[in-house]
């Protein structure tokens, strides 16, 4: 096979030789097994064991297949999940920020809102669970855009529609944007989807550091924004209850 | 604009504050609330659960009341405040959990016996007499039935040794958790008050809803001295001032969980219900001022009273198996990984595909009370798959719901308008929806998820003046969503039709109890 990678396949070699049988293998087991000289094999079992692909027993110093090869093979997580785990932070960011707020995770190019809490006064409103949002002009779209390089594929991709005189279409400013997104950790949106609306969204991280979606917060662009940009206070607000949920997703670990 | 301080620090004032100790079935917290109604800290202590027998589950009283100490600590730490910060502490407690104490002492003389012990069983039947589990229905509103705090009493009497003497000779005080919290938190030995209020005594089995006192004739049936009853007071009062660590700080409410919760969701009005969802289910309707009586299974409780107001009294229902039957597709099953999956797996497709499953699991509860039923899934075909069955599960919890707001309706004559919700399974968006349309109205969830605590701190608040009335609690609830039915009149009555059928083939299963 041209342009195979000798390390990766003896990576594979050793993976495949640990699931072969119950029982735990030593380094010399391991490297006899594979006529691998020792010092290679360590050094290819201890990159397995960073990457959690490898677990190495305490007591005896043998090695086994790690957790993270399991959660390699199930590593969607359920947005039923995301919302529960996110409910009490997104609750308390709605009360904190006056404002309401969205969850929402990539699904078919858009953004699909899996969590809706109404912004906290009298008013009538609509639970928007279900609906979708575009991914280059909203908060929570850029956000995974930013994050996320499926999502970044995606919206590179697609014709990227005009909503306002405001939103940003053209492939180097939107490149641009998301640099910035990535470098401050957040996003904002004032006035790209809709006249008069901003709203603002930061990533949400599992505990392997993917991001599983973004929350963020939308309203009227007289509450949100103080002299053309976000308020700081929301903006905290924001990026606070996102640590929150990650942390509660186990991100807060690394 | 700093990364490091969270969100609890942030954004709450300065106070002052009011705590609420919750002490429930599984482990004590304290949350402390500023002015909003808002969480600024909680504290939470798991207690141990003792089974000396197959149906007997007790708690260690003394275990309870030093974890109480321990939440309260705690939670006052986490917020970084102090006693002074305090204006009053209110109580919410797990209901109809029995204690008896030597009020020299302080020390329990047994085990608290929870309300889940069925050791009372035959004890009730044999109180029922000729007349039946209705016995002292119309004085108290409930059925005789081991949940209930009376027969407790009355085994304890008969079973610890020497206690009916010490109990007549006034060595003795009962309570539950609500009293047991109080009289320690007030002194215990050295001048503790000995008090209930109106809710927790209304689950005793001994107290009369109309005239809220013990009831003289039903505590002789039972062969109870009324030297062991704490006096009952309103749920929301200043029953006297606290001791040791929160020296001087009023405290001053006292409610059952669910009456909390009724409370904390602000259902001041006649017609407002609410209902908690978590393992199983309890559907509480505010009824106004007049303890309606229930013909369909249904008790009869107060729902709260607010220093020397008028009562106000509720029907209550409940539902044995919700949450746990998502538990049991998940552990008995293996259908799904997480309780949160239930959602996906149904969400997969349209509809139950015929499918329906009442999950019976001791039998039928209100309004049919068979003890004779079992659990079955019905309308099964080639075509149902698991996503089908899941869909079932979450209907079940639907359609019990439903069975429950008919029978109040036709118990009360007063037709829901709105349903709020509060427990675990609010997270679950199809769940929601689906009560939303089977019961053809408005599902609605409150932005402060521990509506228990939150009824306690604000019955609390009410007695020291922190809130002026409940009009101001009512601005300070929050609707954070809100489910409107969906479902169209035709839909809806053939699937109830259907459920009904399923529900049909459930009894009868087991023979020899009939």
């Amino acid at each position: 096979m041209a342009g195979s990678i000798q390390s990766v396949e003896r990576a594979a070699a050793v993976l495949r030789l640990l699931a072969g049988g119950e029982r735990r293998l030593g380094l010399t087991d391991v490297a006899t097994a594979l006529g691998l000289a020792k010092g290679t094999t360590h050094g290819i079992l201890r990159t397995l064991q960073q990457e959690g692909f490898v677990e190495q027993d305490e007591a005896s110093g043998k090695y086994q297949l790690g957790a993270e090869l399991l959660r390699l093979g199930n590593s969607y997580l359920d947005v039923h999940e995301l919302r529960a785990r996110a409910l009490v932070w997104t609750d308390d960011l709605a009360r904190a920020s006056g404002e309401s707020v969205y969850l929402g995770v990539l699904h078919q190019q858009g953004v699909l809102i899996v969590h809706h809490v109404f912004r906290p006064d009298d008013s009538r409103q609509v639970l928007e669970v279900g609906a979708m949002q575009p991914l280059h002009s909203t908060a929570l779209g850029k956000v995974l855009t930013a994050f996320d390089p499926v999502a970044h594929r995606e919206a590179l991709e697609l014709e990227r529609e005009r909503f306002t005189p405001r939103t940003v279409t053209e492939p180097a400013e939107f490149e641009g944007v998301l640099d910035l997104i990535r470098a401050r950790g957040w996003a904002a949106d004032l006035e790209e989807t809709w006249d008069g609306v901003a709203s603002v969204a930061a990533p949400v991280h599992d505990r392997r550091r993917m991001p599983v979606g973004a929350v963020g917060i939308t309203g009227a662009v007289e509450r949100v924004c103080d002299d053309g940009e976000i308020r700081a206070r929301l903006v905290a607000a924001v990026r606070d209850c996102a640590r929150a949920v990650s942390r509660d997703l186990g991100g807060g670990r690394f | 604009m700093t990364d490091n301080h969270t969100a609890a620090t942030s954004s709450h004032g300065e106070g002052p504050f009011i705590a609420a100790i919750d002490q429930g079935t599984t482990s004590s917290r304290c949350i402390v609330f500023d002015r909003d109604g808002r969480i600024v800290s909680v504290d939470q202590k798991e207690h141990e659960q003792i089974f000396p027998k197959p149906g007997w589950v007790e708690h260690d009283a003394a275990e309870i009341w030093t974890n109480v100490q321990e939440v309260v600590s705690g939670a006052l730490a986490k917020a970084g405040i102090t006693k002074g910060d305090v204006k009053a502490l209110g109580i919410t407690n797990q209901r109809e959990t029995t204690v008896l104490w030597d009020k020299n002492t302080g020390e329990p003389v047994h085990n608290a016996l929870v309300w889940q012990d069925t050791r009372t069983d035959a004890l009730c039947k044999e109180l029922g007499r000729n007349v039946g589990q209705d016995r002292f229905r119309r004085e108290t509103g409930l059925p005789l039935a081991s949940y209930f705090a009376g027969p407790k009493i009355r085994w304890m009497l008969d079973n610890v040794e020497g206690l009916r003497e010490r109990a007549e000779a006034g060595e003795i005080l009962f309570g539950t958790m609500d009293s047991w919290v109080i009289w320690n938190l007030t002194g215990g030995p050295n001048g503790g008050v000995h008090v209930t209020d109106v809710t927790n005594a209304s689950r005793t089995l001994l107290m009369n809803l109309q005239t809220l006192d013990w009831d003289e004739r039903i505590l002789s049936s039972m062969e109870i001295p009324a030297t062991v009853l704490p006096q009952i007071r309103s749920s929301a009062e200043v029953y006297g001032y606290a001791k040791g660590a929160l020296e001087g700080v009023p405290v001053a409410s006292a409610l059952g969980d669910q009456q909390a919760a009724l409370f904390g969701q602000t259902c001041f009005s006649k017609g407002e219900a609410k209902s908690t969802y978590g393992t199983g289910t309890f559907l509480l309707l505010n009824t106004g001022d007049t303890p309606v009586n229930s013909y369909n299974g249904l008790l009869t409780t107060v729902g709260y009273r607010i220093g020397d107001q008028a009562p106000v009294y509720a029907l209550e229902g409940s539902i044995a198996v919700t949450g746990s039957l998502v538990q049991w597709m998940r552990d008995q099953m293996g259908l799904i990984k997480s309780a949160a999956e239930i959602e996906t797996l149904a969400s997969s497709v349209e509809d139950n595909g015929g499918a329906y499953f009442v999950p019976a699991f001791s039998g039928l509860f209100a309004p049919y009370w068979r003890s004779d039923a079992r659990g079955v899934i019905a309308g099964l075909t080639r075509y149902v798959t698991k996503a089908h069955i899941a869909r079932a599960v979450l209907e079940a919890t639907a359609w019990q719901t439903r069975e429950i707001v008919d029978a109040m309706n036709k118990d009360s004559g007063v037709d829901l308008t709105a349903l709020k919700v509060d427990g675990g399974m609010t997270s679950n968006n199809l769940l929601m929806q689906t009560i939303a349309d089977v019961l053809d109205a408005p599902v609605v969830r409150p932005m402060v998820a521990e509506t228990t605590c939150l009824g306690a701190a604000y019955a609390a608040g009410l007695a020291v003046g922190f809130w002026r009335d409940t009009d101001e609690l009512r601005a300070n609830w929050r609707r954070a969503a809100e489910w409107t039915p969906r479902m169209d009149a035709a839909t809806r009555d053939r699937e109830y039709k259907n459920w009904l059928k399923a529900v049909e083939r459930t009894m009868g299963w087991i023979e020899e109890e009939h």
